[in-house]
């Protein structure tokens, strides 16, 4: 892995020079192999987010080398920086709809994206699929139970409708053909990351499968971050929030005596 | 055209933001009220997180009252003395509404509170301001002048004790429901993130006696204080000031006032009081619905902290 990861970091991951590279990562695969191995590289390490961001499409390239190259299956899970979120029931109380019941579902992904090359359950075994966390139904999503903490059953409603809720803003998904085989080792996926994700670190587990026996895995990472102006006004905010209030405050009253001067009548 | 909020954390139009602030702006100038109960439910319609979109508008109103108090100013309709009275009050009523926030998050009932406080508040405003100029209305259908100001007709809370004349004001009045309004304002306004000139003005109006334009005068000055110190506040404490946000809807907000204002001038005060009694009434309506019909999801997603650190991924040693 830190040799692969070495190699990596020599190449340019760009995705105008992905075929170059994809050349690249063949020529790799033909080394010494005792076993299958996975090598994965992402388009872009580094998402900025500048003022005009709207979102991002990250594509991420694989390539499996091993002795008997063979009808491989791959997923890949893109996990988005971990927090704790709070999934409320409303029922009708004396005629109002008041949020009634509420599960915690604590440390769990901001984002998360999922990606086989076919649908989840053909690739392996339902326990393996389990163990691996392959599939959104199978992530594990760690409820706060009283004083306990547990996951619990797929088909859970609080658990069922956070992953429901998640995917309607664009932060939950799952692409059952989300992963293309170039070649018979080479393959590419393509995530799209909505303008409302959280900044921070995005860990990417590829891992690979035949007959549904897990043979390999492969672990990358990308960051997405404010840069530019975005970057600084955050920066003030975050680090000194007093002067910050006292800037915008005084930059209020500037706008509206400019205003007040340009619409004088009198 | 999309432009990111760097506090917010989310891309939006910016021309949709720039026309909602010129909106609000417009109707805010017509009746010389904040807008903040109309821009805050607004924003967090469209996605901001409430905690920002309260925090923003904060400064927005800091930077559309003080046009607007500048203006009332210079032609002398502003009662410092009585504005540092209310301020007075206003403070602690901050402080308490912050504390009763902070609960009510805690049991996970903002939302319900909010709601019915929206709705209980609106709604007899709404009717009040609305039976009010219609019997105004009717009153000169009919030929009759417009009733005026009785010195003899006194309210019991104003008789009470420690007795200040405000002069701008030219009232005679105790300091203890000066005091008291202050404290019910800025209550009302760190729980519902509102500025509370739609609640200031009419009771300066009714409950004080204070002439209609030194009451605007008079509101514009405190909400100008206390929004200036909120977007301070919220800025040291919670860091949800988003300095775009706010910049975007104080340009559109303060153009469509200089609108709003000239649109209103145009128009007789009851009809704007009839008009305006109509808006609030509508809005607390709205939000009265909402909590009775049937949500077209039950379930609701909210985000409770925001773990910077990274974690390990699974499957590593």
């Amino acid at each position: 892995m830190s040799e692969t990861a070495r190699g990596l970091r020599l190449a340019t991951p760009r995705r105008s020079g992905a075929a170059l590279f994809i050349g690249f990562l063949l020529g790799l695969a033909g080394g010494p192999a005792a076993a299958e191995r996975l090598v994965l590289s992402v388009s872009q390490h580094d998402v900025r987010i500048t003022s005009n961001f709207a979102g991002a499409e990250l594509v991420l390239f694989g390539v499996a080398e091993g002795t008997t190259p063979g009808p491989y299956d791959v997923a890949i899970t893109v996990r988005g920086p971990h927090e704790t979120a709070v999934t409320w029931r409303k029922s009708q109380v004396l005629g109002l709809w008041i949020n009634t019941e509420s599960r915690t579902f604590v440390d769990t992904p901001s984002y998360l994206a999922v990606a086989t090359n076919r649908p989840v359950d053909a690739i392996a075994a339902p326990e393996i699929l389990r163990r691996e966390q392959i599939g959104l139904a199978r992530n594990i999503l760690i409820q706060k139970v009283g004083p306990d903490f547990a996951d619990v059953v797929p088909e859970e409603p609080f658990r069922a409708a956070f992953l429901r809720i998640k995917g309607a803003e664009g932060l939950y998904g799952e692409q059952p053909q989300g992963v293309l085989f170039l070649s018979d080792t080479a393959f590419r996926a393509t995530f799209q990351v909505p303008g409302r994700a959280r900044t921070g670190r995005y860990e990417v587990a590829a891992k690979l499968f035949r007959d549904g026996t897990m043979l390999a895995e492969a672990h990358t990472a990308f960051t997405i971050e404010k840069a530019g102006f975005e970057a600084q006004i955050a920066g003030f905010a975050e680090n000194s929030g007093f002067f910050y209030g006292l800037a915008v405050a005084c930059g209020a009253l500037a706008v509206g005596f400019v205003a007040n001067l340009m619409f004088r009548r009198d | 055209m999309t432009i990111y909020l760097p506090i917010a954390e989310l891309p939006v139009a910016m021309f949709a933001l720039f026309a909602l602030g010129a909106a609000v702006g417009f109707v805010s100038g017509m009746f010389g009220v904040g807008g903040g109960f109309l821009m805050t439910p607004l924003l967090i319609f469209i996605g901001v997180p409430p905690a920002v979109a309260v925090a923003s508008v904060s400064t927005h109103m800091a930077a559309s009252s003080f046009s607007g108090a500048l203006s009332y100013f210079r032609k002398g309709m502003v009662d410092i003395s009585l504005s540092g009275v209310l301020l007075t009050g206003g403070l602690a009523g901050t402080v308490a509404g912050v504390a009763v926030f902070t609960l009510l998050r805690a049991l996970g009932q903002v939302d319900l509170v909010i709601g019915i406080s929206y709705v209980t508040l609106l709604s007899t405003l709404g009717l009040l301001m609305l039976s009010e100029s219609l019997r105004a209305i009717a009153r000169t259908r009919a030929g009759q002048p417009p009733l005026v100001r009785r010195p003899g007709t006194r309210a019991w809370f104003l008789r009470m004790p420690l007795k200040v004349r405000f002069r701008r004001s030219r009232i005679y009045v105790s300091l203890i429901p000066v005091v008291g309004l202050g404290f019910i304002i800025g209550f009302l306004g760190a729980l519902l993130g509102i500025g509370g000139g739609f609640l200031l003005v009419p009771a300066l109006i009714y409950m004080l006696r204070v002439p209609t334009q030194t009451a605007i005068g008079t509101s514009l000055v405190l909400t100008l204080v206390t929004m200036s110190m909120a977007t301070v506040l919220q800025a040291t404490v919670n860091g949800t000031v988003d300095a775009v946000l706010a910049l975007i809807l104080m340009v559109g907000g303060t153009m469509g006032a200089q609108f709003g204002a000239r649109a209103g001038q145009g128009m007789k005060a009851e009809h704007l009081r009839l008009l305006l009694g109509l808006l609030v009434l509508g809005v607390g309506l709205r939000v009265g619905y909402d909590l009775v019909r049937t949500p077209g999801d039950i379930y609701a997603v909210t985000v409770q902290e925001q773990r910077a650190t990274q974690h390990q991924p699974e499957g590593r040693p």
